[in-house]
């Protein structure tokens, strides 16, 4: 049976160089990126960063104004939606208020054609379809829902409804807008699994579009983060944590965000030295990375968990290390947030809730740990190099 | 009242003294609603005289159980109303047709001066009968279609305020159900059956029976083009009874009650679908 379920379709989409614009907005410019076939691409970025539209590219609901978009090897710049052969999750779900949950899962079937055992396209017949919605209805467990309307659905199960409606065109890939984003939290940690879990069992292609980082970082093959319409870089979730490489990167992923300060490179070599205004930060830029020469200004980043704090108290123990003052602290239960002035900057350090909290106003030094210390270009915003 | 029932009854209402209040209400504002229709079934099965001597009172006098059978033959309502059946049919049909046509092109495709058009349709709504009448009258004649079924028909077979009413309804069907209905590989036909007129059924319940209304209704437009018996509607029957019968008043009375009986079975009929129709914009979710 899963056989029959899984596509047989090849279903890379490539984008070459697309852009959309909208009169003079343009949401989407100089897209280059390659949806491998099979995987769980996320697209993730901020509030419209142009995440939509480019799903919409996708789908046939935009159209492309310039450059190339491909579904398996096929151009499908001037194709219309329904022969493009994909499936969409709407955020808002989009299901038909007035059909029965069958009759919703079965919309995607009544119209189009398919090819049944590479035989020439045509319409389904009504047992074809019938038995395909009793399978996506047993995929998603909505069996014994099949006669309810969309309105006497909870939010999960009308999700799920939107889940079926989806895989049972058996489509090249699936497109999805913020599926989660009605759900709960507990219910969208659960989804968020099953989703996963539906991906393995299907091996189709699933283009899904975020701004929560999360669900990017456990769902994602790979995360493709957009800002301003713009590809900032394309990876799998702990290349894009680790190794950002863009400040904007740096900053979106995360939760407290990468902590950033301007300073100026004082010692080179592999072990260098960087100075700023709260103090000295000893790096250990690794056998690939060389510094750039002394003197220049970088911005210098490091993520919460990377900071220690050399125990408070003793005042001025090293002179390695930046002054910080205590503005806050965020307790989690697992982990504590501390928040630092810096010199005139908000740094935050990430610990384990274990021993004696800093107190407010107390001054602490902070260490960095130095093979986790990044460096970013002050002028381009790259990260160095 | 039982408490149990109190306990067990629909909680949005709240309590019992809340709930004996508005049915009080409700019921004040059907009286008020039905008196006027009480009174004319009451006149109309009272013989004239005796009623005005007994002081118009609030009850039948000298009763005449035979009083609608005979405004059915003596005022030949019958075959009228048979007539005013199939104009009105045909109005109606053909009204809601254009109208959801119309609506659809407005709301959902795209074409220069769309929005232009739109007003320009719109503007006819400005126009009372009263200013076309002369001229609508002037063509049906050179047609030569007085004393016909077109020239009952054919002004009425379009309107602005369907137009108006169903695009407004079309547009509240959210873009994501138009794009899963792309993706589906519904075109505009399939669209409109499947998704657009199911979802939007209150609203052109609503306007069916206002066009029903007015078309059973039609008076002014009848008298000009109508000039042998044999084309009369309902409604000029309706006069013409009252005015061949003046001492007999009750028998027009009674002829009234039967010609508003297809609109009172039309109102029962889809009374459900008119109460969402009319509260549709209030509670969309
Ligand atoms: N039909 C349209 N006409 C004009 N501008 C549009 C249209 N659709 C989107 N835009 C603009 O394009 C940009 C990207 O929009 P898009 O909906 O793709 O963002 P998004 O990343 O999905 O945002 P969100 O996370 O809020 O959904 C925005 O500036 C938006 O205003
Ligand atoms: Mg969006």
């Amino acid at each position: 049976m899963l056989a029959d379920v899984v596509s047989v379709s090849v279903s890379r989409v490539l984008f070459e160089d697309v852009t959309k614009s909208f009169g003079e907005v343009v949401a989407v410019d100089s897209l280059d990126l390659e949806v491998i076939d099979g995987e769980f691409l996320v697209l993730l970025g901020p509030s419209g960063c142009g995440k939509t539209t480019v799903l919409r590219m996708v789908a046939g609901l935009e159209t492309v104004t310039q450059g190339t978009l491909r579904i398996g090897n096929r151009v499908v710049n001037d194709v219309e939606a329904k022969d493009r052969d994909v499936a969409m999750v709407f955020q808002s779900y989009a299901l038909y208020p007035h059909m029965n949950v069958r009759k919703n899962i079965e919309s995607p079937l009544v119209a189009r054609h398919f090819s049944v055992d590479g035989g020439a396209p045509r319409k389904l017949t009504a047992s074809e379809r019938s038995q395909r919605i009793t399978q996506a209805a047993e995929t998603l467990g909505l069996a014994s829902l099949l006669d309810r309307k969309p309105a006497a659905l909870s939010g999960g199960q009308r999700q799920r409804v939107a889940l079926a409606r989806a895989i049972v065109s058996r489509p090249a890939a699936f497109l999805m807008d913020e599926p989660l984003s009605n759900l709960d939290a507990k219910l969208r940690a659960e989804t968020r699994l099953e989703l996963v879990e539906l991906h393995r069992k299907l091996g189709t292609t699933i283009i899904y579009v975020t701004h929560d980082q999360v669900e990017a970082m456990t769902m994602a093959d790979r995360i493709a983060v957009i800002s301003d319409g713009r590809l900032q870089q394309v990876g799998a979730a702990q290349e894009v944590y680790d190794r950002p490489s863009n400040l904007f990167v740096a900053h979106f992923m995360g939760s407290p965000p990468m902590n950033t300060f301007e300073a100026t490179v004082a010692g080179g070599g592999r072990e260098g030295e960087v100075t700023g205004a709260a103090g000295r930060v000893r790096i250990d830029a690794g056998p690939a990375i060389s510094l750039p020469p002394v003197g220049s200004r970088v911005v210098v980043g490091v993520r919460p968990e990377h900071l220690r704090s050399q125990g408070h108290g003793q005042q001025g123990r090293q002179q390695e290390g930046l002054r910080a003052r205590v503005s806050a602290v965020e307790w989690l239960g697992y982990e504590r947030h501390v928040i630092c002035d810096v010199a005139g900057r908000t740094i935050t350090l990430r610990e384990p809730a274990e021993g004696q909290a800093p107190n407010l106003g107390e001054e602490i030094y902070l260490d960095v740990v130095a093979n986790h210390v990044l460096l970013f270009d002050p002028a381009t915003s790259e990260r160095i190099p | 009242m039982s408490a149990g029932a109190t306990a067990t009854g629909d909680p949005t209402l709240g309590p019992v003294w809340k709930r004996a209040s508005w049915y009080a209400v409700l019921s004040a504002l059907s009286v008020l609603v039905l008196f006027p229709i009480y009174m004319t079934i009451v006149r109309a099965l009272s013989t004239p005289r005796d009623y005005v001597q007994r002081g118009q009172p609030l009850y039948p006098v000298a009763v005449q159980p035979d009083i609608f059978g005979r405004a059915w033959t003596q005022g030949d309502l019958g075959r009228q109303m048979a007539l005013s059946a199939v104009v009105t049919a045909i109005i109606v049909t053909a009204q809601l047709t254009t109208s959801i046509l119309s609506a659809y092109a407005f709301s959902f495709l795209q074409f220069r001066g769309r929005t232009a058009m739109f007003y320009l349709f719109m503007a006819t709504l400005m126009l009372p009968l009263e200013v076309t009448l002369i001229p609508n009258v002037d063509t049906v004649q050179s047609l030569g279609w007085f004393n016909s079924i077109q020239g009952l028909t054919a002004p009425f077979l379009a309107t602005a305020f369907g137009t108006f009413l169903i695009r407004q309804g079309f547009l509240g069907i959210p873009r994501d159900l138009r794009d899963a209905a792309a993706l589906d590989g519904f075109g505009h036909l399939a669209f409109l059956w499947r998704v657009a007129i199911p979802i939007t059924r209150p609203v052109v319940a609503s306007f069916g029976v206002i066009a029903f209304l007015s078309a059973w209704n039609q008076y002014l437009w009848p008298r000009a083009i109508v000039n042998e018996a044999k084309w009369n509607t309902i409604q000029i029957g309706l006069k013409n009874v009252g005015a061949a019968n003046v001492d007999e008043m009750n028998i027009g009375v009674a002829a009234a009650i039967i010609a508003a009986l297809p609109v009172l079975a039309l109102l029962i009929f889809l009374q459900r679908h008119l109460v969402r129709g009319l509260t549709a914009g209030a509670v969309k979710g």
